[in-house]
């Protein structure tokens, strides 16, 4: 166990962890040059086509150091706000962390959020300057950046290229050196904490965990702390490019576990796993997830409603941020409401769920969520616009409120004041890292910051300028509920919630969006906003007069049939309102307003 | 019974609104008659049917000299067993035709022509980038019917310039012809044509779909008055008259196609060349294949039937979904066209699915909803 190292690999998005693991595996020989690519460990279609980190993975290295043989276990993290939870429960897994600083970026918001995240689980830190090889890096700054960050000496933080390779053997060295190995005993009963899992239709749910004490053999019954259920350990292992089965898993190591089970209801990540009959305790878990956002999830096909919950549970194995619930539409049937981390959390599930569950789903209008106070002094939480009492009925409304930091470069200050103001933003404090560069706090309306705040204040600060936030508890608001009528009849999935100032203009906008992306038909469609019986915005769409192609000869046959296919395709994806049929993309027309 | 398209892919100058398969060059003609001509040898296994008709389409066949199209005619009789009585098309535009050149054709065995008038207003006619004038529109009709009683007039409505009274205008004086057989098309806006580059700039404004749909009705009407039978969304003829080269088409009948970008379909599969003259002409001089196919599943192949069908006036015979397929795509069929039915856009009359003169102008949505 002395010989065993955990450690996992957190910064910012884009400093360039998982080219840094590449490094890390390659020399080390954990991947022969056949396998190797850049990112290798983004091994998901997703991650590779986005081109980031979305999902921690953990891999092993067996690394000869001194004449002694050492197992490193390696976690590569994902460095978007909207991951931060894979981030702590890798965490949870070490006893150390690197954590990488971009050399021509220097200290950004979730450099300093993940550091945080590491110092609460009591990780030793390694800094490193990674990206040593750029033009624009910026070597002694961005050590003067760190020294004051972490209170570390220089000396102590190492220079690296993931790209170039250069500092690996440095980095290993000091992996071994100051990461102390995991404490635990090895004869105690089985204790290991579930930090991931991921259901494989051929081999039922892999588990993945970390010894804290004890240790496992292939074929011994284990437990489900939470469940109490009992089954085999059919196969063991660690984790290399792909899984190496093993008769052991020791103490203090990162491995996997399969028995067979099918049901993703009887895992739960941050459970504890123990041997039959022991009464060992749960290892404190991770936090319970609090979800950012709020959106429904709906079959496309009304009836496929069973078969998504079903793979909402599996998908939900291998993302434990998720977070659903039972939700019924008028216009969409029946589906979820989920809770996301952040937008781009949410169209991941998406992706996620068309790309290995085949489930085509129609995602509605996103909210946060909101507390309404009935006039009878009721708490009503509100994570749909339509759990909104009714105005007679309603108090008042609270609304969540985060802090956020901003890093920027001193000469884009103004811009972001602008920003932050008009998305209803208090300024706390401003304070100056260095002489150019600044910090600034605001405090400000979820709600203002879930959609585009993040494309705008890269936009006005041109990249230059990074942000972390956290929930700061709730807010008097005067929100209200905008509704959508088509043809008179309302649209429940398209209801919003939204401060009464924004109204107005959010109702034209949606409005004229919504003329954009219904498709005509052979009746006039009114498009109305209405917050309660008063209409604040309007559309119409003219009847389609005619739909019919000239001509249908030898060769057109063919490219006809296919786009005519399409286009039932398209429709079999449209939901009914009335006599309106509105299409998938029409329900999230909300985040195509600009 | 079988169909021959032969495939001539040239043309003068590229009419602004055309996404055919054509080259304004001729340097390759040539060589181009000589892989036409070895091609049909090529593939004298994919029709074992008599051939009924052949079609020279394009581009503009008319270009070519009658020695060239005679020499194409004589080889797919020499390699398939062509019908004495086949209809035997020619595509022709008003500027090509000349008497001596008539009576040539006549001579080689040409007895239909499809003419591309387009329109008789020389406004538009320029705007298209026609190669030809009103006059030489009107003169051409004149000389043909010296020579042949059985001619069709293309003619095209709702483009941007085209007003309703000049559309009423230009099928007066189409009928004054009085043509055994009208095929009149919708301006579509094609990606890749100048006229789609002009309205993507916004040069030009995009297609008013409601004067569109307005010259459609007017169309429809008048050719119903002047007893034209309405027998396909765009093709109109008098008893007797109808082309049964396309009509070989909507009856799912196989046909071989010839030249650069031509289709073929021998009931399973579809087939179509390469749509380049130099790399199809190597092709063929080196007997290399040039095909592309696709064979159809059989939701493919009802999809299709529902698709043709419904546009010709003898519309989806159910008697033909149950033999051809069974009783179950039938059912689902007739369930499927419920509403469209309520709707007045298709009438159930004897077993056969038939679009109203409403459900004409929607025959593609209509189309895609009862697809299985
Ligand atoms: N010049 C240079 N570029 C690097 C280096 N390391 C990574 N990059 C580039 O930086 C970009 C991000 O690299 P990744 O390794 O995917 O960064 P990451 O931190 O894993 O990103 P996330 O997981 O999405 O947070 C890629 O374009 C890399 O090619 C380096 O050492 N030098
Ligand atoms: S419309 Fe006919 S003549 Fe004009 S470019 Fe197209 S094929 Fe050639
Ligand atoms: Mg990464």
């Amino acid at each position: 166990m002395k010989n065993i190292r955990n450690f996992c690999i957190i910064a910012h998005i884009d400093h360039g962890k998982s080219t840094l693991a590449d490094r890390l595996l390659e020399d080390t020989k954990t991947i022969g040059s056949r396998d190797m690519q850049a990112q290798v460990l983004d091994d998901m279609d997703l991650e590779r086509e986005k081109g980031i980190t979305i999902k921690s993975h953990a891999i092993q290295i067996n690394y000869p150091y001194k004449g002694e043989e050492y197992i490193l276990n390696l976690i590569d993290t994902p460095g978007h706000v909207d991951f931060s939870y894979e981030v702590s429960r890798a965490l949870a897994a070490c006893e150390g962390a690197l954590l990488l600083v971009d050399a021509s970026q220097g200290i950004q918001a979730q450099t300093i959020s993940n550091l945080y995240l590491a110092i609460d689980n009591n990780l030793t830190i390694i800094p490193v300057i990674n990206k040593i090889d750029m033009d624009g890096a910026m070597i002694p700054e961005v050590t003067d950046q760190i020294v004051d960050l972490i209170g570390c000496k220089p000396e102590e933080i190492l220079h690296a290229s993931g790209k170039s390779g250069i500092g690996i053997f440095e980095i290993l060295a000091a992996i071994i050196a100051r990461i102390p190995a995991p404490k635990g005993d090895p004869q105690a009963p089985l204790q290991a904490l579930i930090f991931d899992s991921v259901f494989n239709s051929f081999r039922g749910i892999i588990i993945y965990y970390r010894i804290m004490n004890g240790t496992i053999t292939k074929g011994q019954k284990v437990k489900f702390i939470a469940t109490g259920q009992e089954y085999d350990a059919t196969e063991i292992g660690v984790l290399k490019l792909g899984m190496e089965a093993k008769n052991h898993v020791g103490c203090g190591d990162v491995g996997y576990i399969i028995t067979g089970i099918k049901n993703a209801k009887e895992v739960k990540v941050g459970d504890t796993l123990t041997q039959s009959g022991s009464m060992v305790e749960r290892i404190n878990g991770f936090e319970e997830v609090k979800p950012m956002v709020f959106a429904g999830i709906f079959p496309v096909e009304t009836d496929a409603f069973e078969e998504l919950r079903d793979c909402m549970e599996k998908l939900q194995l291998n993302d434990a941020s998720l977070t659903f619930e039972l939700e019924t539409s008028q216009a969409l049937g029946f589906g979820f409401r989920c809770g996301f981390l952040g937008l781009l959390h949410m169209e991941i599930i998406q992706e996620r769920l068309e790309r290995e569950f085949n489930q085509t789903v129609i995602t509605t209008v996103p909210n946060v969520s909101f507390i309404a106070y009935t006039t009878r002094k009721e708490k009503i939480i509100v994570n749909n616009p339509a759990e909104m009492p009714d105005g007679t009925k309603l108090d008042r409304i609270e609304e969540p409120y985060i802090k956020a930091q901003i890093i920027t470069q001193s000469d884009y200050i103004g811009n972001i004041m602008t920003l932050c103001l008009g998305k209803r933003g208090n300024l706390l404090n401003q304070s100056y890292i260095t002489p150019t560069r600044v910090e600034l706090t605001f405090e400000m309306p979820l709600t203002e910051i879930v959609f585009d705040f993040y494309d705008k204040l890269k936009s006005q600060t041109r990249g230059y300028a990074s942000f972390d936030y956290h929930p700061i508890g709730y807010r008097d608001a005067d929100i209200v509920r905008m509704d959508i009528m088509l043809n008179g009849e309302k649209v429940d999935a398209l209801g919003s919630l939204i401060h009464r100032s924004r109204a107005q203009d959010f109702g034209r906008k949606l409005c004229e969006k919504l003329k954009e992306l219904l498709t005509r038909q052979q009746f006039q469609i009114s498009i109305q906003a209405a917050i309660g019986a008063k209409v604040i915005a309007r559309e119409n769409i003219s009847a389609m007069r005619k739909d019919v192609t000239a001509k249908c000869y030898g060769g057109d046959i063919s490219r006809k049939r296919k786009l005519l296919e399409k286009q039932k395709e398209g429709k079999k994806r449209m939901r009914q309102i009335g006599n309106v049929e509105i299409p998938q993309e029409a329900f999230l027309a909300v985040l195509k307003l600009d | 019974m079988a169909g021959i398209y032969i495939h001539i892919p040239f043309c003068k100058q590229a009419c602004h609104y055309c996404n055919f398969h054509f080259s304004t060059t001729q340097h390759l003609l040539p060589r181009m008659i000589a892989a036409i001509a070895k091609e049909t040898e090529l593939r004298k296994t994919y029709l074992t049917e008599t051939v009924d008709t052949i079609y020279f389409g394009g581009g503009t066949p008319s270009i070519l000299n009658s020695s060239d199209i005679g020499l194409l005619l004589s080889k797919c009789k020499q390699v398939f067993n062509v019908n004495p009585n086949a209809e035997i098309t020619l595509e022709a535009n008003p500027d090509d035709i000349t008497e001596e050149k008539l009576i040539e054709w006549k001579q080689i065995g040409i007895n239909r022509f499809s003419l591309g008038i387009q329109s008789f207003v020389d406004t538009e006619l320029q705007w298209m980038n026609r190669s030809h004038n009103a006059q030489q529109a009107k003169d051409c009709i004149e000389l043909i019917k010296k020579y042949f009683d059985n001619f069709s007039i293309d003619l095209i409505f709702g483009s941007q310039l085209l007003t309703n009274g000049q559309w009423q205008e230009n099928i007066n004086i189409a009928l004054s012809f009085n043509p055994p057989h009208l095929s009149c098309y919708a301006l579509t806006v094609e990606h890749k044509t100048t006229l789609g580059k002009k309205v993507e700039k916004n040069i030009v404004t995009d297609i008013d779909t409601e004067k569109q749909a307005q010259q459609f009705e007017i169309l429809m009407q008048q050719l119903k008055d002047a007893n034209y039978n309405h027998y396909e969304i765009s093709n109109y003829a008098k008893a007797g008259f109808e082309s049964k080269h396309n009509s070989s088409y909507w009856q799912g009948k196989h046909y071989l196609g010839l030249g650069p970008s031509a289709h073929s379909f021998n009931g399973l599969s579809r087939s179509w060349n390469i749509s380049n003259n130099a790399l199809y002409v190597a092709a063929i001089e080196s007997n290399q294949s040039v095909l592309e196919t696709e064979t159809l599943t059989p939701t493919q192949q009802i999809n299709e039937y529902i698709m043709i069908s419904l546009r010709t006036s003898s519309g989806i015979d159910l008697n033909v979904v149950e033999e051809r397929w069974s009783k179950e795509v039938c059912d689902k069929i007739v369930s499927l066209s419920a509403s469209w039915i309520t709707t007045n856009h298709l009438v159930l009359h004897n077993k056969k699915l038939q679009l109203t003169q409403l459900g004409k102008l929607f025959a593609d949505g209509i189309a895609s909803d009862l697809f299985l």
